[in-house]
């Protein structure tokens, strides 16, 4: 999923702050499993910023919603007929959800309520750690299901930097270095001889570096 | 056992306070409760094994939120104690009572007062 993290309160009311009906709009979906954006998150920043206001004697509405998904048009119409009436939304979806409502409602002031982070999973509750990068050519078969684009910190393609200890990486001690979970893996399943193996240079070109990407599938584009 | 305890506090009983939520006291204060406290069972002693650790979590969160509004973090508290503990129910009762009422009524209906 994609991970994002709370923005502090006090940075959403500075945003928002001279707007006088506001609508804080959430996401069902990756936000709301990593406990950022979701229904819950949209009651409590809305609740917040309702007392922030009252103490400050300024008379502000705020109201809550909570689409299925924020990426994807379908969702977002439903907010076609009433957005006109918001002076300003404030989006806990992922960045994508923020600029697809931006790019939607083109006369409406959107502002982001999380911090984007990066794809990864929930290693345990309130714990969520990085694990793909979106590099376009997934090598994955290769380092034993171990992604060493988005895991090493130099993103090494033939096995581990000098500063590889004692199975940590050495940009932190608590950081494994995804080399070596990659061989000890590899190891596991008998296939370390693949380890021997050279990687050819990996084409950079479907990575970010490329500049903007973009998908398209005539096999089902209508 | 007869006790008294101060007769503002207005409890609300629920099954464990593991299912105390954050919003619930954010709400509370949004109305206009001058000080929200909850009590739980002792830390270590929750038949549901991690309720009041989960409580305890989210009166730090409204903790912090209440002092980023301005309405004052001090204003919310917990506390646990076991359930024969009837004296010292009241006894929070009395503390937490005396606490709030040193901190004068929730900011936030004073505000309201003027703007209407
Ligand atoms: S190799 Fe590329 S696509 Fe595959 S997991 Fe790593 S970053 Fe993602
Ligand atoms: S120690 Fe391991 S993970 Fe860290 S940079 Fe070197 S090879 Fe990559």
């Amino acid at each position: 999923m994609i991970v994002a993290n709370k923005k502090p309160i006090e940075e959403i009311i500075e945003m928002v702050k001279g707007y006088r009906k506001i609508l804080i709009a959430g996401c069902n979906e990756c936000v709301t499993v990593c406990e950022a954006g979701g229904k819950k998150e949209v009651g409590v920043l809305a609740s917040s910023m309702r007392m922030f206001f009252m103490n400050e004697g300024l008379k502000t509405e705020i109201d809550e919603i909570t689409l299925e998904r924020q990426c994807d048009h379908e969702y977002l119409e439903e907010l076609r007929n009433s957005i006109d009436q918001y002076e300003a939304v404030v989006s806990l979806a992922c960045g994508v959800g923020v600029q697809f409502m931006a790019e939607k409602y083109f006369a409406t002031h959107v502002y982001p309520g999380v911090n984007t982070c990066f794809m990864g999973v929930t290693e345990e509750r309130g714990v969520w750690s990085e694990r793909c990068q979106g590099c376009g050519k997934c090598i994955l078969d290769r380092t034993a299901g171990i992604c060493p684009i988005s895991r090493c910190a130099k993103r090494l393609l033939n096995g581990p930097c000098g500063g590889s200890t004692k199975g940590k990486c050495e940009i932190s001690k608590d950081l494994d270095c995804a080399w070596q979970l990659i061989i000890d893996r590899l190891k596991e399943l008998g296939r370390l001889d693949e380890y021997e193996e050279i990687a050819p240079i990996k084409d950079w070109s479907t990575e970010r570096a490329g500049g903007p990407r973009k998908v398209v599938r005539e096999d089902v584009r209508q | 056992m007869r006790l008294r305890y101060p007769d503002t506090i207005r409890i609300i009983r629920v099954p464990c306070t593991g299912k105390v939520d954050l919003l619930h006291i954010l709400r509370a204060f949004e109305r206009g409760a001058d000080g929200v406290y909850v009590v739980g069972c002792m830390e270590g002693d929750c038949r549901f094994d991690r309720g009041n650790l989960r409580a305890r979590k989210r009166v730090e969160q409204a903790k912090a939120i209440l002092d980023k509004v301005g309405v004052g973090g001090e204003r919310v508290k917990m506390f646990n104690l076991s359930s024969g503990e009837g004296p010292r129910f009241a006894e929070y009762a009395v503390e937490m009572t005396k606490k709030i009422t040193e901190m004068g009524p929730n900011p936030i209906k004073e505000a309201m007062g003027k703007a209407a």
